[in-house]
Order: structure tokens, then C-alpha cells, then sequence
């Protein structure tokens, strides 16, 4: 098995383990508090224009966007990291067929890789901070893994005559 | 080829049990978007248009219930969108682990073991998921949490549990230098259906990373935006006891919902469908049918992943007639999955027929 398809199948599974801890951290901890609070903020909002006061409002609407700020990249965080997890492994399991030099696939695989766990993190930094740094690291994560995924859709693209004998590597 | 599919072996399980809770995903998924969305959506704007009616008309009781009626109704979509998405994540996850069981150091009947686990668990989930909305906290000895969350949970654990041993079982295969090099044939067989399926799918998730990155730069946060000034401006209006300010908001709001509701679900169909296609390439030796049929219902299989993303995104201009459409494609792909399903089952059955069983056909399909 060449580095590239381990680098791809290996990075990927352990993602997906990762993956699904978090998304069980999040539905036992933060997902039911998270409704909640959505729900909870949206009713007391409209309560409060019901008493005509509208400082309670604003208040509770603002409570609202914070938490489903949160919540939303939250629920992309966890189907990011497991999709593309997925991704990598079904992709390492048919990199013998991308007909390009060792040395670029490699590349490209572990830009897959890297795109692959940064750019959810860069979506879980932004409920930290909403400044551009977090959005910066989304925005490289997400690059690389288009980058590389062009890269390997060119790979397969270029035909089975430029496959590796159609071998299948131990 | 069919020595690693013999009768109830760790793969045959993983393919069959695999592709069928991905069937059992979609089926639920269509009628899903074609008897509750649509409907589910109007109720929630119905609710959120009263519980606005109410604070105009300075009923503070009015709100909350409405808005008690709003957490239902998501909740109630929640849980199904949760069903349907886990079914067919749990069926792509059981697909990949099927490809790679040659080169997982454990002994067949304990790779048996956990394939049956995690496929049990894989069930279990999505069940307890749909359960939540109905059984709520009935008899539930903790304060927020349900008898069908704990029982969701539980089937989420079986399903870590089984991973993460089949990933301690490629790590052993892996980290053993003097273990021989595996060789699967499986994945040595290329034909004409697993190459059209696996460029597609490539090109497919291509379009759909480009998709979600346009939309996070040029969307993603005017609608965040847009959301909450138009909810603002509800309140603001209702506390000024301005309807018709009210009204313009909530019309926004409703058009607002649709328009991030279309794009999510255009890029998520779009790069799942690309998955499973590449998935599937992998398993055309195994689907005995003639070649040309195969070729067909890959090219089936590929139309309607596109078909569905397209027409998904085509319903805020043209509405339901492209809605109509996208449920078309989603059943094209259902049917062209169910047919590779069934050409599967015919493989295991001439296998099983074969004489010595599976172990002693050495061939590929046809």
C-alpha cells in the first residue's frame, strides 16, 4: 500500500472516530440545551414585544442569535468531520487509480487530509471567536480540500490505460 | 472474490446490510419530503405568523403557545432529518468497512461479531431517533432526556464500538511488518460501471464543495444577518403595534427559510450522492447483472444524484413543478440502487449455490 492511500484511509478512519465522539458529546451535552435556549430566547423575544417592552426583546433576540450561531456550526462541525472522513477513506481505498506521479498524489492526499480536519476546526473556532482568524483557517481548510479534491478528480479523469496495471497494492 | 463473501461473512453482511439501510434511508427520506416537509414548513410559519399576530395584539400568553407549537414542529423535522441522515451515513459507513475487511487483523467470527454489532447498532439509532418526537419523556428517569434519546445513544455506542475495534484491527494489520501483503480482488476488477462511477462521483462532490464554498462567501452570513433583523424587526413591529411592518417581515422570514433550506440540501444531496457512487464502484463485480446493465443503472444512479441537487435548487424560482422533479430524481436513484441491491443478492445466491459454497467459486460475476 502506497503512503498516500495509507496517509487517506488511516487519517480518514481516525476522523470518523473523532468525528462521532464529538457528535456524541454534543447530542449528550449540548444539542437539547442548545433547542432550548433557541426556543426559549425566540418565545420570551416575542413575549416581551407582546408587553410592548422592547429592551426585553432585543435582549432575548440577540440570546437567540448568539446561541443558534453556535448551534448551527456545531451540527456542521460534526457532519463536516465525519463527511469528509468518509471521503478520505473511500478515496484512499481507489487512489490506485488517480494516473498521476507518486510524488503529487502524496501531496495531494495529505492536502486532503489537512483540508479534511481543518477546515471543520476552523467552523469550531468561529463559536469561539467571531473574528476573521477562525474564518481564515475555515476558508485555507476549505481550499485545500477543493485544491485536492480537483487534483484527484484529474487523476481518475486521465483513464484506465494510465491505471497502475489495475494492481491492487497489499 | 468469493472466498471474502462467503455466507454471512463480515463483508456480505456489511455490503447487503449497508446498501439496504441506505435504501431504507432514502425511501423514508422521499416520502419524508414529499408527505411532511412541505407540510411541516407551513405549520412552522403558520405558528410563527400567530405567535407574531399575538404579540401585535399584546397577548403574552398567545406567544408562548405558539411558539411551544413552533419547538414541536421543529423538533418533529429535526428528528426525521436526523433519521434520514444517519441511515444513510451509517449504510456508506458499513460500505467502506465492507471494502476494507481483508486488511483488518481480527479473526472472521469476531469481525462477524462486530459487523452484526455495529449494523445492530446502526438500526437502533435512527430508530430511537424517530421515536423521540412521539414517546418524549415518558417514564424517563432524567429531566430533558428521553427513553428514545437513551436508547439512540446506546445504538450510537455500538456503533463507535465497532468502529473503533475494526480501526484497532486495520492499526494491528498495519503496525505488523511481518504480516503478508493482502490481496483483494475485489478491488483489482475494474469494469465500464465502477469507472463511470467513480469519475461521477468524484465530479459530483467536486460540484458540491464548490457549491457549499460559494454559498458560505456570498450567503451564509447575510441569511444569519437577514435572520435575525427580520425577526427583529417582528418584535420591534409588534411592541409599535405596526402590522403591517409585521407582515413584510414575516413574508421576508418565510421566503429567507426557503432559500437557506434549498442550499443546504442541494450541497449535502449533491456530495452524498457522489459518495455513494464512488462506494458503489467498488462493488460492481459483485453486482451480476449483464455489463450493459450495469453501465445503465450507474448511468440511472449518476442522473438522478444530479437530477435531485438541481431541481432542489430550481424551487424557489419555479416551486413545486421542480420539487416534483428532485423527489423524481431521488427515486431514480432509489430504483437504480434497489437494482445493483438485487444483482448483489443474485451473486450470493449463485455463490451459495455453488458447489463447496462460496469458497469454492473463484470467478466474478459476469
Amino acid at each position: 500500500m502506497s503512503g498516500a492511500r495509507r496517509l487517506l484511509i488511516l487519517g480518514g478512519l481516525a476522523l470518523v472516530i473523532w468525528g462521532m465522539g464529538y457528535g456524541l458529546w454534543y447530542a449528550v451535552f449540548a444539542e437539547h440545551q442548545a433547542l432550548d435556549g433557541i426556543g426559549a430566547s425566540l418565545a420570551t423575544g416575542f413575549a416581551g414585544a407582546a408587553k410592548h417592552d422592547g429592551a426585553a426583546a432585543q435582549a432575548a433576540l440577540t440570546r437567540y442569535r448568539e446561541v443558534k450561531y453556535v448551534y448551527d456550526r456545531q451540527v456542521d462541525i460534526h457532519s463536516h468531520w465525519i463527511g469528509l472522513a468518509m471521503l478520505l477513506i473511500v478515496l484512499g481505498i481507489a487512489y490506485e487509480r488517480v494516473a498521476l506521479g507518486e510524488r503529487l498524489r502524496y501531496l495531494l492526499a495529505l492536502g486532503l487530509v489537512l483540508g479534511a480536519v481543518i477546515f471543520p476546526l476552523g467552523v469550531l473556532l468561529q463559536t469561539l471567536s467571531h473574528g476573521a482568524g477562525p474564518r481564515a483557517v475555515t476558508v485555507l481548510g476549505a481550499g485545500l480540500v477543493i485544491g485536492a479534491l480537483g487534483g484527484m478528480a484529474l487523476g481518475f479523469a486521465r483513464g484506465p490505460r494510465f491505471y497502475r496495471g489495475g494492481r491492487t497494492a497489499s | 472474490m468469493a472466498a471474502e463473501f462467503a455466507p454471512l461473512s463480515a463483508r456480505r453482511l456489511l455490503v447487503l446490510g449497508g446498501i439496504g439501510l441506505i435504501l431504507a434511508g432514502m425511501i423514508f427520506g422521499d416520502i419524508f419530503a414529499v408527505f411532511v416537509l412541505h407540510q411541516n414548513a407551513a405549520r412552522v410559519g403558520e405558528s410563527l405568523a400567530a405567535a407574531t399576530q399575538a404579540a401585535l395584539a399584546g397577548d403574552s400568553a398567545g406567544v408562548l403557545a405558539n411558539f411551544g407549537s413552533v419547538g414541536g414542529f421543529l423538533e418533529n423535522r429535526g428528528t426525521k432529518v436526523d433519521t434520514h441522515a444517519h441511515m444513510i451515513g451509517f449504510g456508506y459507513l458499513a460500505l467502506m468497512l465492507a471494502v476494507v475487511q481483508p486488511w483488518i487483523a481480527l479473526g472472521e467470527r469476531s469481525r462477524k461479531r462486530l459487523a452484526a454489532l455495529f449494523l445492530f447498532g446502526a438500526v437502533l439509532l435512527p430508530v430511537g431517533v424517530f421515536l423521540i418526537h412521539y414517546v418524549g419523556l415518558v417514564y424517563s428517569p432524567l429531566e430533558s432526556i428521553g427513553w428514545a434519546s437513551i436508547f439512540a445513544d446506546l445504538g450510537g455506542f455500538f456503533v463507535l464500538v465497532a468502529a473503533a475495534v475494526f480501526l484497532w484491527g486495520l492499526w494491528r494489520h498495519f503496525s505488523d511488518a511481518a504480516r503478508p501483503a493482502v490481496r483483494d480482488a475485489l478491488l483489482a476488477e475494474h469494469n465500464a460501471a465502477s469507472r463511470l462511477l467513480l469519475t461521477g462521483g468524484v465530479l459530483l462532490i467536486l460540484a458540491g464543495f464548490v457549491h457549499g464554498a460559494w454559498y458560505a462567501a456570498a450567503d451564509l452570513y447575510r441569511h444569519e444577518t437577514t435572520d435575525y433583523n427580520l425577526l427583529s424587526q417582528m418584535a420591534a413591529g409588534a411592541a409599535a403595534r405596526d402590522a403591517a411592518a409585521v407582515n413584510k417581515a414575516l413574508g421576508e422570514y418565510g421566503q429567507l427559510q426557503g432559500e437557506k433550506g434549498v442550499n443546504i440540501a442541494a450541497h449535502a444531496h449533491v456530495i452524498e450522492f457522489g459518495l455513494l457512487a464512488i462506494l458503489l464502484a467498488f462493488f460492481q463485480p459483485y453486482v451480476d447483472l449483464r455489463d450493459v446493465w450495469r453501465r445503465r443503472w450507474a448511468g440511472v444512479l449518476l442522473l438522478g444524484s444530479l437530477l435531485l441537487p438541481v431541481c432542489v435548487l430550481l424551487e424557489l424560482r419555479y416551486g413545486l413543478l421542480a420539487g416534483g422533479f428532485a423527489d423524481s430524481g431521488g427515486l431514480l436513484v432509489i430504483v437504480a440502487l434497489f437494482a445493483m441491491w438485487i444483482g448483489i443478492v443474485r451473486y450470493t445466491g449463485e455463490l451459495d449455490a455453488a458447489p463447496g459454497g462460496a469458497a469454492g467459486k473463484t470467478g466474478g460475476a459476469r
